[in-house]
């Protein structure tokens, strides 16, 4: 292109070099080290879309400190960062990354105009194209050709406009990964071009063969001395010797090279000195090693300087001693910048180990309370002391308001985990008392409670094998790959032990059987064909990963790329046909189930909205990839169209989706009911309008409550008459509401993400459905007489299937693997605010979380939903005799109101523990490893990301659970209704 | 009684680990540069192929559960088939279990194949020679409280410790040493 033909063509005017960023390779970040000169902090790259301006020394600053008018053109980002410096800018909208054009055509309109009108000392053009170009197709995309000749043409036309006393600087702030996308620090990332021209020579000799590779800090001393300008106060790059050669003689080259060198360390040297004094983290040996190179080489640069002026040395002897002195200061800075580089991070060792330990005193607090959940009255005094630890900060906060709120905050916790746990050890000694008083507890022997201890022993040891992995890099690396193992271990071992405790196989060994006869239960095939299924689940979730570029032959999924970027049109019909046909098939299974369990047939508006509303949001989705995977190009006078259909259509979901959301708690109840006090016959489904075999079906399978009879009959005096209530899907009126819930999210989440994650989608309510049905068949194979409790192997399973669909949803724990592009579905303009582009990146990158969370209950909900066995199903409900066989489903749990809440607290907790412990092993992880090599690469960004994600799943869940009693609200009032009739 | 059953169950068991070292330590006399990690393949062959004869030679001279009915030629011929066809469909069902665990479905077939030919020739023919053919007995033994007999112990012991071994044998594969015979371990 240009670049290499100026560089090859005029070897004294123009020069390439290699432009090195210092991670992270962020937008924001790259221009704060393009003008301060200093290294990015880690934590800045969270603030990247909310930039704040710059409060540091920087270049622009002296500049207009200095009386020089700075022009900019671009990138709106600088606006942020630069308020009213600039003496005349045009700022185009940045966010947008799908946005190719805005930015490059604002600024080639304005940019000739303002170099040949010449009132600037610098102009700073900022292009976004090409970078919105990678993000957007990827490097290797016809659009990127477009767009770098364009750029090239651009460069070749600025050129001729040059004046002579003009410097050409065309640098890329960082790279792109094969990906297109940026953030991290692998080599492709960090690496970009410098080009210097200038129409009067620059350089005295050619270029060297291979280009210089020059740090991006450079550029801003460089920049400074020759503009005429101080360097930034807390720069700490290394002036560019090449471009102080002038067109002198050898001596004067040097000699003014050094004087640049010599201004260079003297900032550095006294940056460096008011660092140290301010903070402690910079090694002092190091400092002092510091010190003294500086001192040499400034007594060596006076000696030789006034040896100059006398005239005493001969020329070639000079040359050598301006060349070792000048190697002396480059050693120096060199050096001071590795300094900074090694240790720029500050710790405060003790707040993080007392976070640790106030996570770890949270997951006890989690283990014991959910051991504890069935004692009530416990929780009175919880919050008691929770009170008391609150009443405490405020006077605290209010005594002293200077306090930091984080320790506060964490003051507060302690002090109520403090009344908890004292809380706790005062009741032990009673319950302990009570305890040994229970026959069967005192008569167990030491390998019996071994025994019973046993069995959680064996996922938590799944969990702490998870945990363990996440200390070494490479486990964290290979994350993708070790939940699923970990999952499906989980899954052999829970059948592997039920099969071991004979529970799969009826009992046999009695001596009357011939040893040939041993029969397995009717219900163990199912069972092996489920463990089989979540098998294949699990491999299948695997087609969907996203590579890290720690994996060195890693390919990321086709399926995460965009339909659009698709070439071939049959694969793309195809493809497109595919993600409607999953569509389809998640609506056509929820309504089944949903009519399987009679909830499909009342009149209510939330039945109506599963009806009609659910399809239609289907077709909106579906609308919506027709569209967006259309090329941009064929579509011509439609374009208007399409940019309006592409608001329309995600603003219809999110429109539907609330709509649905705010309904499910409205009028949660999906029950129909049909009084039959009337009509003494029995009772006859009536569903209107659809065909006889249907209502059959439905007679068969909905289910029918008589509970509600006997209250009745209780109040009906002597039972004269027999008052009969039908209800149709009473007994799943629970985990309807949660399923239509989960189904709407899931609607809005896969909208977010790109079209053939629609299988992935599927795939993850296929898996949680295995899993449900593994639990459920699990335990009334283990016999147990009390589904309320859920066991920690469901638990463990649900947490680490979350992690699994983290991954499957093309997510992985590191920057540039973020879909940005989730934050512009249905929002075609920049957004005014910062909030909701932040929301759906994050709805986005913690779907499986939100999903799986709000869908918690479900565990403890689905035993009573399958209590139904095939042999009570026929049964017709003539008989009230029969009434007492009747399967009462979820409104077993309506019976012992108290005893439900607290096995939903109970539950909760479990999964809180679980989530946490993983969090836990994250925190020590980020702290212990503080220093490891990977920890800005891999345990940083793992930490982060699992922090949020807990934050996320424990808000979901909350809202989950609330749901729930939301729903059991409902229910009252719907008895409450019934019953004056 | 006892003390002669553990003393044949030792003996037996000696026998086994030392083919296994001898098919590792032997074949270098035969074949040209062979090692265990360099060709691995062949020496899962090997390694497989020798324990195979050494539990069938083992399985004709202990006879650890003698039938008390003298059975005709043609139900042995049968029940041999029988134990071949069991033994390749565990083959075919371990393949299944290792792709399903996460090994790569097409690249390295063989590899997988192999490893699940050697798994069962530890697990299932060990089964197949102690109890027979007969799918009852097997889950019988292996529930918490079939065993019978010492034989019946070490049969779950070894089952168990292989299943578990190669289990373990996973957890080597993320660490980036990036050789080739990491991807399968092998187990005893």
């Amino acid at each position: 292109g240009a670049l290499h033909r100026l560089a090859a063509s005029r070897p004294r005017h123009a020069r390439l070099y290699r432009f090195r960023a210092d991670p992270p390779t962020t937008t924001m970040q790259r221009i704060k080290g393009l003008t301060t000169g200093s290294l990015p902090t880690f934590v800045d790259v969270g603030s990247n879309f909310a930039s704040y301006a710059i409060r540091e020394d920087n270049l622009l600053a002296q500049l207009v400190r200095n009386g020089r008018r700075v022009v900019f053109m671009g990138d709106d980002t600088w606006d942020g960062l630069f308020p009213k410096m600039f003496s005349r800018s045009y700022f185009f909208p940045s966010f947008n990354v799908k946005d190719l054009h805005t930015v490059d055509d604002g600024i080639l309109q304005h940019l000739y105009t303002t170099v040949d009108g010449g009132d600037w000392d610098l102009l700073i053009a900022h292009f976004l194209g090409v970078d919105h170009c990678g993000h957007k197709h990827g490097p290797d995309h016809p659009e990127m050709a477009k767009k770098l000749t364009q750029m090239n043409e651009m460069i070749s036309s600025l050129v001729d406009h040059l004046e002579n006393d003009t410097l050409l600087l065309v640098a890329g702030d960082h790279g792109m990964t094969d990906t297109g996308d940026h953030g991290g620090d692998s080599e492709k990332e960090v690496n970009a071009a410098l080009f210097v021209y200038s129409k009067t020579p620059l350089f005295r000799a050619g270029p060297p063969e291979e280009p210089e590779t020059v740090p991006q800090v450079n550029l801003v001393p460089t920049l400074a001395l020759l503009l005429g300008v101080p360097i930034p106060y807390s720069s700490i790059g290394e002036v560019m010797a090449d471009l102080f050669e002038g067109d002198g003689d050898a001596v004067t080259a040097s000699l003014s090279q050094l004087a640049a060198y010599h201004v260079n360390a003297k900032q550095v040297d006294r940056f460096l000195d008011s660092y140290a004094l301010a903070a402690q983290d910079l090694p002092g040996d190091r400092l002092k090693q510091l010190k003294e190179l500086f001192t040499a080489a400034a007594e060596e640069h006076a000696q030789l300087l006034a040896q100059v002026q006398e005239g005493l040395v001969a020329s070639p002897e000079l040359e050598a001693q301006l060349g070792r002195l000048r190697g002396h200061f480059q050693h120096y800075l060199r050096e001071a910048r590795a300094v900074c580089t090694a240790s720029w991070a500050r710790f405060h060792p003790f707040r993080m180990v007392a976070g640790c330990a106030l996570i770890a005193a949270s997951c006890l607090l989690c283990y014991i309370a959910s051991e504890l959940a069935n004692a009530l009255d416990f929780y009175h005094h919880c919050f008691y002391s929770l009170f008391g630890g609150l009443l405490a900060a405020a006077l605290l906060g209010w005594a002293r308001v200077d306090l930091d709120p984080i320790l506060v905050v964490s003051w507060v916790a302690a002090a109520s985990q403090l009344g908890f746990f004292w809380h706790w050890w005062s009741q032990r000694p009673r319950r302990i008392h009570l305890a040994s008083v229970r026959p069967p507890v005192a008569s167990m022997g030491l390998w019996q409670r071994l025994r019973a201890w046993l069995g959680p022993a064996l996922p938590l040891g799944i969990l702490a094998l998870r945990c363990g992995a996440m200390f070494s890099d490479s486990f964290v690396i290979a994350e993708s790959q070790v939940v699923p193992f970990l999952l499906a271990s989980l899954a052999m071992l829970w059948v592997g032990k039920l099969h071991w405790d004979g529970q799969l196989s009826t009992p046999s060994d009695a001596p009357k059987q011939p040893p040939g006869s041993l029969s397995c239960h009717k219900e163990s095939w199912p069972l092996l064909g489920l463990l089989a299924a979540l098998l294949v689940c699990l491999r299948l979730s695997s087609l969907f990963h996203q590579c890290r570029d720690e994996v060195p032959h890693c390919q990321p999924s086709p399926c995460l790329a965009p339909l659009s970027s698709l070439r071939s049109p049959q694969a793309k019909n195809l493809c497109y046909l595919l993600c409607v046909a999953s569509l389809v098939g998640l609506v056509y299974a929820v309504r089944r189930w949903l009519r399987h369990y009679g909830n499909l047939n009342s009149t209510s508006p939330l039945v109506l909205f599963v009806r009609w509303g659910f399809p239609l949001t289907a077709f909106c989705i579906a609308c919506y990839w027709a569209v967006t995977s259309g090329t941009e190009d064929t579509l011509g006078k439609l374009q208007e169209l399409v940019q309006a259909a592409l608001v329309t259509f995600p603003r219809a979901v999110y429109g539907l989706v609330a709509a649905g959301l705010l309904l499910v708690l409205w009028k949660p109840v999906t029950v129909f009911a049909q009084d039959s006090r009337a009509a003494a016959g029995p009772i006859v489904t009536p569903f209107q309008g659809a065909p006889s075999s249907e209502a059959d079906l439905l007679h068969v399978i909905s289910q029918i409550y008589r509970r509600m009879q006997e209250s009745l009959n209780s109040r009906l005096e002597g039972g004269s008459r027999w008052a009969a209530v039908a209800a149709y899907g009473l007994g799943s009126v629970y985990s309807a509401a949660l399923v239509i819930t989960l189904t709407l999210l899931g609607f809005f989440l896969l909208l977010l993400h790109s079209e053939r994650m629609s299988l992935s989608f599927l795939l993850l309510f296929l898996e949680a459905f295995i899993l449900l049905r593994l639990h459920v068949s699990a335990m009334s194979l283990a016999g147990e007489a009390e589904p309320f409790v859920v066991p920690w192997n469901a638990v463990i399973a649900w947490v680490l299937a979350t992690a699994q669909f983290f991954y499957s949803t093309g997510h992985q724990p590191i920057f540039p693997a973020i879909h940005w592009n989730a934050a512009f579905v249905g929002f075609h303009e920049d957004h005014a605010t910062h909030l909701v582009p932040a929301l759906l990146v994050a709805a986005n990158t913690f779907a499986s979380h939100i999903l799986f969370a709000v869908g918690c209950p479900l565990l403890l909900l689905w035993p009573f939903l399958c209590e139904t066995p095939g042999s009570r199903r026929k049964r017709l409900k003539k008989d009230p005799q029969d009434e007492e066989q009747e399967p009462l489903m979820e409104m077993r749990l309506r019976e012992a109101p108290e005893r439900f809440s607290a096995v939903l607290l109970q539950l909760g907790l479990k999964y809180l523990f679980v989530l946490g412990m993983q969090l836990l092993a994250c925190v020590c992880t980020a702290m212990i490893l503080r220093r490891h090599l990977m920890v800005w690469k891999v345990f940083a960004p793992k930490f982060l990301f699992e922090a949020l994600g807990f934050v996320v799943s424990y808000v979901c869940l909350l809202l989950g659970i609330s749901l729930v009693l939301r729903v059991d609200c409902a229910i009252s009032a719907w008895y409450r209704q019934l019953e004056p009739r | 009684m006892k003390d002669t059953e553990i003393k044949k169950l030792l003996f037996a068991h000696i026998f086994c680990v030392v083919s296994i070292i001898l098919s590792t330590v032997v074949p270098s006399f035969f074949l040209e540069n062979f090692s265990v990690l360099g060709t691995h393949l062949t020496w899962l062959c090997i390694c497989s192929a020798c324990v195979t004869t050494v539990n069938i030679f083992l399985y004709i001279i202990v006879k650890p559960n003698p039938s008390s009915k003298r059975s005709s030629f043609a139900h042995k011929i049968s029940r041999f088939l029988k134990c071949c066809i069991y033994f390749f469909m565990s083959c075919i069902v371990f393949h299944g279990i290792i792709v399903l665990y996460g090994a790569p479905l097409i690249e390295s077939v063989l590899e997988t194949f192999l490893f699940a030919v050697l798994l069962s020739t530890f697990t299932t023919l060990n089964c197949l020679c102690m109890l027979g053919p007969n799918i009852q007995a097997w889950i019988r033994v292996f529930s918490k409280n079939g065993a019978m007999s010492i034989w019946d112990n070490s049969l779950q012991i070894t089952t168990m410790c292989s299943i578990v071994g190669a289990w373990l044998g996973a957890f080597p594969i993320p660490l980036d040493w990036d050789r080739p015979w990491q991807n399968f371990c092998s187990e005893v």
